[in-house]
């Protein structure tokens, strides 16, 4: 580490397992190389039919729930007058939410020299892409006529007419399609050089000439490496804004309307630490089983999962505080409806959603992230962050359906019940999450393996050796 | 090409410092046209052989630059040219309403501008060049590293640069076809 760096809470000889780093003792670059490469190039697993297999399942009912969707119209899912956004909106909320963690990691922690990042950030940057093409599906099957969705771009139409720019629901459009794309091209750049190893690895032809398609004739040049290492700079330096910007603007697709429970000036940040939350939640989720299928113990440290864990619990006390905070307004601001608001979430028809949520996004996160052992446990670990995943889900599910089904006037009032459509689609999103992150970790590295083999030489570097020797 | 059938001379080593010092004692012995190869960036490499600079930075600040003027300009032109309409009195151009989708563009912009640039002063795609010839040059993006002097520096002879570049302590110097 940089001398220059404040001493961290991992350097603390007490929190500090003996012998723990960022990767295991006695790597070379050949052996990360190999290591991390090995599942890609070497036969396909049976476990790994196994969960494809299930994930298809899943992606089977997204695309039945879809046809039916589609052939009959969104009167199919259970929103009605007064909750017109209901189970499409809150999965989309809590999707892009997820992609967060994987840009965070990927460009905030790059700008900050963090060295744990290297190990996590490829699979964490892909999260991030499938989780976003789930969030961009809802907003598009949610429309009452999902074939007209061009109309949400700006293009000089025969109609004569331009989409509202003054409307933070075209921001979204803007937001949610540059970060896509920005988040693409990020993880491609990130990707060409393992690209080449895996081409210059591969023993048979067609992955040879796949890998080396994509590759577009890497060589590992110092020029292409100056190059390389300053759009990735750039890259992450402009995903950083980006990041925070995209979950503000989701948030204004909220804050800017009347509604009790929406018109908050706390919702920004409140969002960005929600998505943070849930994306670390998802993260660690997916970073557990893979280290243990595929044998990546030695560079996913319990060290890594460790501070996974204690970003965990710092978002889930930003939000932990947003709530008090959001519960405080609505008593402060002396309005007759947002105070019915806040009393008809805690003991209202949909109280129990509401409890439930408290308890997995704080009460149970909270009590047990502060303990080294929980946080360390593989097992410990990822109960919790699948308790937090699905708080965060009740809670986007609470901002939206609970704000919406108690109008201005009693006449107005309403429920939402969910239709079978609704959760088809709901775990079918999932299905399409994990078909597509199987196909991912099948096809392509998990890991960065030229970041790898940079952490080794840095690492060797510390230590005063010159070089790691060869395997 | 037909002048030099050889497209340059290179040496492998097995650890980034020798490579380091063999690209800094090429460039003081006069050699020019030089290229280094490695299986992560090395640090200081790039200037070592003669590349100090990177032209990705401007060419992301252009990028950048025509997302937010263009960015703007989408949106001023329908509300205040193309098609203002009139809505309680309000002002056609209320910019500050008109930030988000500019900043979204900026970011878009110069992040594509990022992508094509690195395509291009990197020269890819490409798919065929001659350091590929050597068989061990596979191990340039696994464990090994590589350095090349090309023909074309003047400086150049074939057995004089081979000669000159063993006394880097290379593990092998090959001879690269065309």
């Amino acid at each position: 580490m940089d001398p220059r760096d404040p001493v961290t809470e991992e350097e603390k000889p007490a929190f500090v397992e003996p012998g723990s780093a960022w990767i295991a003792p006695g790597h070379s670059y050949a052996s990360v190389t190999r290591q991390i490469s090995a599942p890609v190039l070497g036969k396909t697993s049976k476990g790994w039919m196994i969960g494809f297999a299930i994930a298809i399942i899943l992606f089977l009912m997204l695309n039945y729930g879809l046809t039916y969707l589609f052939a009959v119209g969104v009167g199919e899912f259970g929103i009605n007058i007064p909750v017109a956004w209901a189970f499409a909106i809150t999965s989309f909320v809590w999707w892009i939410g997820i992609g967060h963690a994987g840009t965070l990691i990927s460009a905030f922690l790059l700008l900050m020299h963090q060295k744990w990042r290297t190990s996590v950030n490829r699979f964490a940057e892909a999260m991030t892409i499938f989780a976003v093409m789930c969030a961009g599906m809802f907003p598009f099957v949610h429309m009452g006529r999902p074939w007209l969705f061009y109309w949400l771009f700006p293009y000089p139409d025969t109609m004569g007419v331009w989409p509202q720019f003054r409307s933070p629901l075209v921001w979204d459009v803007f937001a949610v399609s540059t970060y896509f794309t920005v988040s693409l091209l990020f993880w491609y750049v990130g990707l060409i050089p393992d690209l080449a190893t895996l081409r210059d690895k591969a023993k048979s032809k067609a992955p040879k000439w796949i890998y080396g398609f994509f590759s577009a004739g890497w060589r590992g040049s110092a020029k292409h490496w100056k190059n390389h290492e300053w759009a990735s700079l750039l890259l992450a330096g402009i995903a950083t804004p980006l990041v925070v910007s995209v979950h503000t603007v989701v948030s204004f697709d909220f804050t800017i309307a009347i509604v009790p429970g929406w018109h908050s000036t706390i919702f920004p940040p409140y969002f960005v630490a929600g998505a943070i939350y849930s994306g670390f939640a998802m993260v660690i989720m997916l970073a557990i089983p893979l280290r243990k299928w595929y044998h990546l113990e030695d560079f996913i440290t319990i060290r890594h999962l460790n501070n996974c864990g204690k970003l965990l619990l710092a978002t889930g006390m930003i939000v932990a505080y947003s709530y008090v905070m959001e519960t405080f307004f609505a008593f402060y601001s002396a309005d007759k409806f947002e105070r019915y608001m806040m009393m008809n979430r805690m003991f209202g028809p949909y109280k129990i959603v509401y409890w439930i949520l408290i308890a997995c996004n704080i009460a149970i996160p909270m009590s047990f992230l502060w303990s080294y052992k929980v946080r360390t446990n593989t097992v410990s670990l990822f109960l919790v962050a699948t308790v937090a995943q699905i708080g965060m889900w009740l809670e986007r599910f609470i901002i939206i359906v609970e704000s919406l089904h108690r109008d201005f006037l009693p006449s107005s009032w309403g429920m939402f019940y969910p239709t079978p459509t609704d959760w088809e689609i709901l775990f079918g999103s999932l299905g399409l999450f994990f078909v597509l992150f199987y196909l991912f970790a099948r096809f392509l590295p998990s890991i960065s393996i030229f970041e790898m083999r940079h952490l080794v030489h840095t690492t060797a570097e510390e230590a005063g050796v010159i070089e790691a020797a060869a395997e | 090409m037909a002048k030099h059938p050889v497209y340059g001379v290179m040496a492998e080593f097995d650890n980034s410092k020798d490579l380091l010092d063999a690209a800094h004692g090429t460039r003081d012995a006069g050699y020019r046209d030089v290229d280094a190869f490695s299986p992560f960036p090395v640090e200081g490499l790039s200037e070592a052989v003669g590349y100090p600079h990177s032209r990705i930075p401007v060419i992301v600040f252009i990028g950048g630059l025509i997302g937010c003027c263009g960015g703007f300009f989408l949106q001023y032109y329908p509300n205040v040219m193309g098609y203002a309409l009139d809505i309680g009195g309000k002002p056609f151009d209320s910019w500050p309403a008109f930030i988000p989708i500019t900043f979204e563009l900026t970011i878009l912009c110069a992040a594509i501008a990022c992508f094509f640039g690195l395509f291009i002063v990197n020269r890819m795609p490409m798919p065929y060049h001659p350091v590929f010839n050597v068989p061990r040059f596979s191990q340039a993006s696994q464990d090994r590293f590589f350095l090349c002097i090309r023909s074309r520096d003047p400086r150049f002879n074939v057995e004089e640069t081979a000669r000159f570049l063993r006394d880097f302590n290379p593990t092998e110097v090959n001879i690269v076809p065309v």
